[in-house]
Formats: structure tokens, sequence, C-alpha cells
């Protein structure tokens, strides 16, 4: 995936997650593939995108690179220098630089700490201040939007939205250079979600950041992302930039995806063509052979249950993972109906 | 079934108040619409903003205590459903009227299985033998695309998945084919591509039912596609009402203008910040004399915040609760005819 020109800040080759999943008297375990041998670069000062259903192994990615779930295989650089053997002391030491925010703002933040405790809690640990932590925390609130007025008030007293913002202070109070935020929006009202949005994109300029940020939302990742990873059943299965992601779509299940999205224009939605898929997301305890979307493509053929597709180029700057796609032939419709069978294995 | 000019249902000033350790909560505050026959009304509003309490007043679900329903009238095909006694309530509940809510799994009995959960139904409505519901139970598993349904009916409800459950409920809801179906957040739980499924099903199956639909939601793309006329409500009280088009087209609040233009467009080029509506929806128990809006609002003059706006109807049909309606609805119009040009 390396048409990045070098400035690499986090890359990841092979990263894998796996779970032993049940197993008792009468049953073997199962191993979960949560994430299942992905390797993507994100760039400096870019936001990348990744967008999945439910159950795909989105969050079980973005927590491995920041090691808060283990990985069971693979490498994690973060500006050159690798994460994956790190002690966990030396790893905690890293977390200066690598950050988090969640998606339940409630559930992550302890409800019996004052927010300037929640924001001042890192600067402490990390012993970052120079001048009081007081000064630092009252700084940071303004940053993201909360009085300082509110210091010494509980989780419990704030909006969902008032509580997304303290977790992002949270997360900034190291002053980091690469964020994961997981889901940011996805428990806040509309009118909230726009303003979530904005203040990390005003915080990414104002602060040089990086974000992989996670979405079941495609509208929001298309808004907020450079470039976007659409990720199944623990695999990437399409990388590209996000405006291409969205013109011209090249895996089956993007574009199902993209689809799906109701459109706030009722014009539009009585016009569109609409994929809607069969079935639900197969379980990633035992997910279909071959190539995982097999089961629900419209153009699977029997070869799409036997090979794994891998992650190709298929066009400059664009990579998807489907048998029934190449360079030459980047168009599954017409693949499709040409009959053309496997074209590259 | 419905009376002369059509009419399902009409809720004519629809007061709900919630007596709290904070003071009364007025959740709903004076609401009214028309559903015909047929019909699908989309209520749309965040969080706090009463639409799901509008539906359950309309059902008689409201706790009494803490709620009461302080006054207004709902008429259910010519019936006053406020002024009847509970136990007639009951025998409209889930024959006449049905709902569905966000949560299936929650509002699912997890210890029985599916079949006798949807045969409860039919045998106490219809009046249907333990046979007959059962041959009915598998019908409308069939119909709301369940596969294997003669399997699944005997399987409790967490051998399914988000979305199967959902089509359970639905069938469920739709056994005794109800003539008003009320969805409240039906789809919000669920990933993008189940919900697709899930809309296509509620729209083939009133095409083919008739069922005259309330879909409450958040979300201003699954009205968008899905409804005749859309309720915008804020703080308790109905902030705009048009046919669906309309609405989209030329928006006459404040309010909903916000609300579209905060939902990101992937056709937009990026590298633009979002339009974002300022300020946090008000505590609905400690309510501004003015317009709950106000403080919130671009277009808000001293008179906003002072005044309780007026429901000015700014076209046929179409209604919006602003000081300036006809202004910002003139504006939105020129704006739609300019983009079509």
């Amino acid at each position: 995936m390396s048409e990045t020109d070098g400035n690499n800040l986090i890359s990841i080759q092979d990263l894998q997650v796996h779970y032993r999943s049940g197993g008792g008297l009468f049953s073997a375990a199962k191993t979960v593939k949560a994430v299942d041998g992905v390797s993507l670069d994100i760039k400096k000062g870019e936001t990348l995108g990744l967008v999945g259903e439910s159950g795909c192994g989105k969050s079980t990615l973005g927590k491995a690179i920041l090691r808060l779930t283990e990985p069971t295989g693979g490498e994690i650089e973060y500006d050159g220098k690798s994460l994956r053997m790190l002690s966990r002391s030396a790893m905690r030491e890293q977390r200066k630089h690598l950050q988090m925010v969640f998606q339940d703002p409630y559930a992550s933040l302890n409800p019996r700490m004052t927010v300037g405790n929640i924001i001042g809690e890192p600067i402490r640990t990390f012993g970052l201040s120079n001048g009081s932590v007081e000064q630092r925390v009252q700084e940071l609130m303004e940053t993201v939007g909360l009085s300082r007025r509110f210091v010494k008030r509980y989780p419990h007293e704030f909006s969902g939205g008032q509580r997304q913002r303290i977790g992002i202070a949270r997360a900034l109070a190291v002053d980091p250079e690469f964020i994961v935020a997981d889901e940011p929006i996805s428990a806040l009202d509309v009118s909230i979600q726009a303003q979530i949005m904005n203040l990390l994109e005003r915080l990414q300029a104002e602060k040089h950041l990086t974000y992989l940020f996670i979405s079941h939302d495609l509208r929001a990742v298309r808004h907020l992302s450079d470039r976007v990873a659409v990720m199944y059943l623990g695999r990437i299965v399409e990388l590209a930039d996000g405006r291409d992601i969205y013109r011209e779509p090249l895996m089956p299940y993007t574009k199902a995806l993209i689809s799906a999205v109701p459109l706030p224009d009722p014009e539009l939605e009585a016009k569109r063509e609409r994929i809607i898929l069969k079935g639900d997301v197969p379980s990633p305890i035992d997910p279909p052979k071959g190539c995982h979307f097999n089961t629900r493509c419209p153009y699977a053929i029997p070869e799409c249950s036997v090979v794994s597709p891998k992650l190709v180029r298929i066009k400059p700057r664009h990579y998807a993972a489907c048998i029934r796609i190449d360079a030459d032939n980047p168009n599954i419709e017409e693949n499709a109906a040409s009959g053309l069978g496997v074209l590259s294995a | 079934m419905s009376n002369i000019n059509g009419t399902i249902l009409s809720v004519d000033g629809l007061k709900t108040y919630f007596h709290t350790e904070d003071g009364v909560v007025k959740a709903v505050d004076g609401i009214s619409f028309e559903l015909k026959k047929g019909e699908t009304l989309g209520i749309v509003g965040e969080s706090g903003s009463g639409k799901s309490v509008t539906n359950l007043s309309v059902m008689r679900l409201i706790q009494q205590p803490p709620g009461e329903i302080a006054g207004g009238s709902v008429v259910f095909d010519g019936i006053d459903v406020l002024a009847l006694p509970i136990d007639e309530v009951r025998k409209i509940r889930g024959r006449r009227i049905a709902m569905i809510f966000q949560d299936p799994m929650t509002s699912l009995n997890p210890f029985l299985k599916i079949s006798k959960q949807l045969m409860e139904v039919t045998e106490l409505h219809l009046g249907h033998t333990k046979q007959q519901a059962r041959e009915h139970a598998l019908k409308m598993l069939k119909l709301v695309g369940i596969p294997d349904a003669e399997k699944r009916l005997d399987e409790y409800p967490h051998e399914f998945s988000g979305g199967m459950r959902q089509r359970v409920m639905i069938a469920m809801a739709l056994s005794c084919d109800p003539e008003l179906l009320i969805a409240d957040e039906p789809t919000t739980a669920l990933d993008v591509t189940i919900q697709a499924q899930i809309l296509e099903l509620i729209r083939d199956l009133k095409a083919r039912m008739g069922t005259s639909v309330i879909l409450i939601t958040h979300d201003l793309g699954v009205v968008a596609g899905m409804t005749d006329k859309i309720i915008v409500m804020y703080a308790g009280k109905v902030f705009e009402q048009a046919p669906t088009s309309e609405l989209f087209a030329s928006p006459a609040n404040p309010y909903t203008k916000g609300l579209l233009r905060s939902v990101p467009d992937p056709a937009h080029e990026q590298g633009q910040p979002l339009y974002q509506i300022p300020g946090l929806p008000p505590d609905v128990a400690h309510l501004p004399p003015g317009c709950p809006f106000a403080e919130r609002c671009d277009r808000a003059e001293d008179i906003c915040r002072l005044e309780f706006p007026p429901f000015v109807e700014v076209s046929e049909g179409h209604h919006s609760l602003c000081h300036f309606a006809a202004e910002v609805f003139q504006s939105s119009a020129a704006a739609a005819d300019k983009s079509t040009d």
C-alpha cells in the first residue's frame, strides 16, 4: 500500500488479532480472526477513514494499532519505530503520542472524577506541564469549546456532545501526534455531530494531527477523510481517496454500502438504484471461505469461495481485493456481463 | 374501516407532561396532525424532542404518574382514544394499531420461542386456534422474508441476528393486519445494509397491505425516501409540518434548514467545514419564554427571545413555527428555483 511518499506516521503490516472463542467439554475452541492480516500506511497529517459494519473488526484494528488490544501477529511502526515488541512501560511512554477518542463518552469517562481531573490526569501522569496543570486544563477546555467554569463538574452533568468534547480534551492533553477516533459521533444527535466533526477538523489543522477515523457512517467518513479504507470481516477490501471511493467504488461491497445510505433528498431517493444485499454479515467466528463477501456478492463465481483475494492496485491510489477485477478490467459489472472468469488469482 | 374523508388518525392539541423533581417537563406540548389512510407520516427530531412520547401517548402507553396527558384529543378511526377505558384501548393496540421499536431484543421475550410469541397475538386478537395461529405465524415469517421459516419458527430470539429480529417484530406487528403501524426508530440499531433491507420491506408491505405508517426517526435520509409528509419536532413542539418533497425543497423553519445543512453531502468536495447549529438543545423543564430555538438560531431577533412564535401556514399544508416563517420559506424556495435552473 505504499503509494504514499515516505511520510508515513503509522505503518502496519499484516496485522492480526485472533481470539480463541468458546470451547468447552464437548466443543473445540474456535479462532475468531477479528483482524486478519491488515496492512495500511497512514501519512502524517492525513485522516484515514475506516468504514465497515458492526463486527467487521474496525474497532479492534484501531485498538490494536495503539496496543490497547494486543495484536497476535504482524508489525506496527510509529514514526519509523516498531511498537509491537515494546515492553508495557515503554509502550505506555509512547501513548503520549498516540491517543484514542471513544464512541461512548459516558462509559469512557470516570463518573467520580471532575472534568478538571479527567483532563488533568494524563498531564500529571506524564509530567508534561511546565506551568500549572490547572491552567493547562482550562486552555484545553477552551480549545474544545467547553466553558472553563465547568472544571469542577462531573461527567453526568454534561450532555453527550459535551462529554465527547471532554474525551477529546483528554486525548489532546498529552499533545499527541496521532488519534484513533472510534465512532466519536455515532452516539450523538444530528445537530451535535456536525459540531464534533468541525471540532475534529479544526484541531487537526491547528495541531497538525493525524487521524484514524473509524465509523459506520459513510457520510461522516467521506466528509472527514482524505483516504478511506473499507473493512469486511477482518480484512481491508478497498482503499482509495475519499472522493474516488464515492464516485467510482470498485468493490461490490463498497457499492452496496454506498447505495444503502439513505439520502436526505426525496427526488434522488425516488430515482436511485439501490443494491440491496441479501442476508446478514456472516459471523466472524466462521467466516465464509475464500473471499469473505462471496455469500452476499451478486457477482460471486465458484472460485470466489476458494481463493482469498489480495488487496491490489487497480488504479493509481486505488486498491481493491476481488479476483474478478484487475487493472485492465476494473469494472465488475462489465466483467460479470462479459462472462470473464478468474482474471487474476 | 375509515371514516368519510379517509382520515385514520387525527391528533389535535395533544399535550403530554411529566411531573418531575425538576419541575413539569412538557415533553409534548400541543401537537396536531392528521394521517390519511395509506399515508406515511415521518416524525423527525433529536433526542428529547418529544417524537417518541407523541406516539406512546397515541397508544396510551404513558405511565401515570409521573406522566399525564394534559390535554388535546386523539381520534383513531372515529374513536376518541383518550376517553376509552384502558381495556378497550388494549383491544385496539396490537390489533388495529401496531408498534415496532428501535431495539427488537428488548421487545421480544428471550425465554419464549418465536412461534409462541407470534401465536399469542392472533390467539388473543383474532381468536385463532393453536393450529390456525401457527399457520398464520409461519405465513407472516415468510412474508417478512425470513429464510427457512419452518425451522426458525421454533427458535428463540437470541438465535436471530439484529436484522432478523427486527423482521420478526414486523411480522408480529403486522400479524393482525393493523390499519396503522407506528415504527419508532426501527432501523437505528441496524447496520446500513440491513437498514436498507428493512426499509425496503416496510415499503413493500405498505404497498401490498395498504397500512398507514408513522415513521419516527432522527435520520432525515430515512424519511426522505419513505414518507408522504413530515413533522419536525423540537423541544416538544411541532416546528415544521409539510409534504415531504416540499419540506426538503423549501424548508420554512431555520431549525429544519439547519438540520438539512448539517448532514454531510458525499457529493460535495471536501475541505469545506460542515454547517453546524451552535449550542445545545434546551432543557425542556426550563424553557425560555420565547422561541425554544432562538438561542441557537441564526435568524433570531429580539422578538424571538420574548414572544412565542406563531404557527404560520406558508403554503397549502405547510406550516412553520417561526416569527419569520414566510421570509425563511421564500428564501428557501428562491434558492431551490435557482438550483434547478
